[in-house]
């Protein structure tokens, strides 16, 4: 059933070991030889790359990607002044530069909360501006990957308190706050996100009186963090489950009070178990943020159509344009999915 | 808490934490109301007999734009239904394919497979649904010239026409789609919306129903797998008959939030145009502002089946565990 060697070896007795494993070889090569030829001969022999919409329309069996090389910058930063472009860029790299930093497990002392904050602010006033030298840009105008970004960043970021209280919550000993923990986690791990972002959009501006309107931004935002939060918490429910309970009694016995336990002991060893249950939850939040396009936001997602959709030029390419989307929301994935690989098994090897 | 007087206090701020979540849901409701009242909107779900004034374009209940809402809400949570039950199935059946196939002997297959796997899991499936959408409406043949992908089964930018059981003179028979003038006749037509949630849903799915059944094959010891090669059982038996009754104890319960996730995806199809539940709520919204109220039905709907298929899969789940293991 499983292979028990691997490698080149193994893969010669895999591939031509009996006559049966030799037809399936041979079936299976000339499927991929097929498939890889056809992509080859659409994706590159026949593709257009220069941004020339008259010879995209001439050629037949190939891709445009002339469309990218033309709609780079409305797919990768919506609406934001073209001039301007240069921050949501800069914002987006200072973002991935703290990120990456925080993925290696050596950085994870207690300055890396206010380096986060630091970045954040830098991330806003990068993109909002308004101060001498950076022009104002309303949230209106912000979109693409620095939107899908800073969405996840800091919906993340605001879920997670408040996912450390319901998962604690959760486990308390006290009857009352457990039900409230529960059944706001199972509410809204119950209902679909779209739901919850129709409610951003439509009913949070009831909550306000008619003359202030809080930013539609900023509600969406409201809305990803609650939702995020309940999975958050039983993630983090798992991980504090995880710890031995004797623990916590040697550790009451030893004198630390109930709050003491939980902060010093029993949520230092709960997190560093689930960081990559978390590290796959952010890729999926990365994923879910496409949905804000629904609400009227333009992310990624929503920047392609704000792009094409009305230049009737290119639009008959918006294949190519999904593609190119599709392997930037690729690359981001596949990276995080491969760091929680890596780090499970550092973790594990650690003492 | 062993002093009474500790006690006393914790039930002292557990009853003002009620109070507080009372207080609070109390106020959100009334202050939201007095606000759609000074803005002249009317509430209450008093809409659901009228008229609703749209139409429904497809599904298994006829539905009018002179019907009341509520049988347009009925209509989409059928069209939900329509959609969830086949894209659940496809994904199952292809996901454990490949589940399996990422661990078969033959080093090929496994990487199919598992590019299979990498390759759609790292996309959000909004952008799986809206290129499939697109690909359906634009880079299809028209309905005129529709290809034949296998004898009875016609694709086109006009849907998809599979063979359907038709009870006739002779009893229950197939009755094949046949392609006219005109583009094909007979059979089931699916729109290309259908085609799009149900394939969309059913492709994204089976990656991470693949990478759980994968989980519990591998949950199974080697030890068990040697000992039914040394039964001398082919490798088919041995996955029949060891490894996956075994497996199955680990792959239900996330199985289970596979297919929950699975249903509340479906909401996506809002954005394809398929009339299913969200979708015909968000109309609703459009036509008479009544945002409160469709969110809560949306909501109401959602949790009730995540419920009933939470409640499915325990049963089930009872069944695969190991007695006194539940």
């Amino acid at each position: 059933m499983r292979s028990v060697t691997q490698g080149p070896i193994a893969w010669r007795s895999e591939l031509w070991g009996s006559p049966l494993r030799s037809l399936a070889t041979v079936l299976l090569l000339a499927l991929l030889a097929w498939g890889g030829f056809h992509v080859v001969e659409w994706g590159i022999v026949h593709a257009v790359f220069r941004p020339d919409a008259e010879a995209c329309r001439a050629v037949q069996h190939g891709a445009c990607w002339g469309v990218v090389a033309e709609k780079w910058r409305p797919m990768l930063f919506g609406r934001f002044p073209y001039e301007e472009q240069w921050r949501p860029a800069v914002a987006v790299v200072v973002l991935s530069a703290v990120t990456m930093l925080s993925a290696w497990p050596r950085s994870w002392r207690w300055w890396l909360v206010p380096l986060w904050i630091v970045a954040l602010l830098l991330f806003v006033l990068l993109m909002r501006g308004g101060v001498p030298g950076l022009i104002h840009v309303p949230t209106g105008r912000w979109g693409g990957l620095p939107l899908t970004i800073g969405l996840a960043v800091v919906g993340l970021a605001l879920a997670f308190p408040l996912a450390l209280l319901l998962a604690l919550g959760r486990r308390s000993g006290w009857p009352v706050v457990r039900t409230l923990s529960a059944s706001y986690i199972e509410l809204v791990r119950g209902v679909p996100l779209i739901s919850v972002l129709f409610m951003a959009s439509f009913l949070l501006p009831l909550l306000w009186p008619a003359g202030w309107q809080p930013d539609v931004l900023v509600r969406v935002l409201a809305g990803l963090a609650l939702f995020v939060a309940a999975y958050l918490a039983e993630i983090i429910r798992g991980g504090l489950q995880a710890v031995p309970r004797g623990q916590t009694e040697v550790a009451m016995a030893l004198g630390f009070g109930r709050w003491p336990v939980q902060r010093d002991i029993v949520l230092p060893q709960a997190l560093r178990l689930v960081v990559p249950a978390l590290t796959n939850n952010v890729v999926g939040t990365l994923k879910d943020t496409s949905l804000v396009t629904v609400v009227g936001l333009f992310e990624l997602t929503g920047a392609l159509g704000l792009a094409l959709g009305g230049d009737p030029t290119w639009r008959p390419f918006y294949l190519e344009g999904y593609l190119f989307v599709a392997a930037v929301y690729w690359v981001l994935c596949f990276g995080l999915s491969r760091y929680s690989v890596w780090l499970e098994k550092r973790l594990s090897a650690a003492p | 808490m062993s002093s009474s007087r500790g006690v006393w206090l914790a039930w002292a701020v557990q009853a003002l934490l009620v109070l507080a979540v009372v207080a609070g849901a109390v106020w959100v409701v009334h202050h939201a109301l007095e606000v759609l009242r000074a803005r002249g909107v009317r509430s209450g779900f008093d809409f659901l007999t009228e008229p609703a004034g749209f139409s429904i374009s497809e599904g298994w209940l006829d539905f009018d734009a002179s019907q009341p809402f509520w049988r347009a809400f009925l209509a989409g949570l059928i069209n939900t239904v329509r959609a969830a039950v086949p894209a659940a199935i496809f994904s199952v059946v292809l996901g454990t394919l490949i589940g399996i196939g990422r661990l078969a002997p033959h080093v090929l297959l496994r990487g199919i497979c598992t590019a299979y796997v990498e390759l759609l899991r790292n996309v959000p499936l909004l952008v799986q649904l809206l290129m499939l959408a697109f690909a359906m409406a634009n880079l299809l043949p028209d309905p005129t010239e529709p290809v034949r992908l296998l004898p009875g089964v016609w694709l086109s930018k006009g849907g998809l026409s599979v063979p359907w059981p038709m009870v006739g003179e002779g009893g229950l028979h197939f009755e094949l789609p046949e392609r006219g003038d005109f583009g094909v006749s007979g059979g089931a037509a699916l729109s290309p919306e259908y085609v799009t949630i149900v394939a969309g849903l059913s492709f994204y799915s089976a990656a991470f129903v693949a990478e759980i059944v994968r989980a519990g094959i591998l949950s199974v010891s080697q030890g068990q797998v040697l000992a039914g090669q040394a039964l001398g059982l082919s490798p088919v038996q041995q996955l029949r008959i060891v490894v996956l009754p075994q497996a199955l104890r680990v792959i239900v319960p996330s199985l289970t939030n596979q297919l929950l996730s699975l249903t509340k995806n479906s909401s996506l199809a809002v954005a394809v145009g398929y009339p299913e539940l969200v979708s015909v709520a968000n109309t609703t919204i459009g036509t008479n502002g009544r945002a409160f109220e469709c969110i809560a039905i949306i909501m109401a709907v959602y949790l009730l089946l995540s419920l009933l298929i939470s409640f499915g899969m325990n049963r089930y789940n009872a069944r695969v565990a190991l007695r006194g293991w539940r």
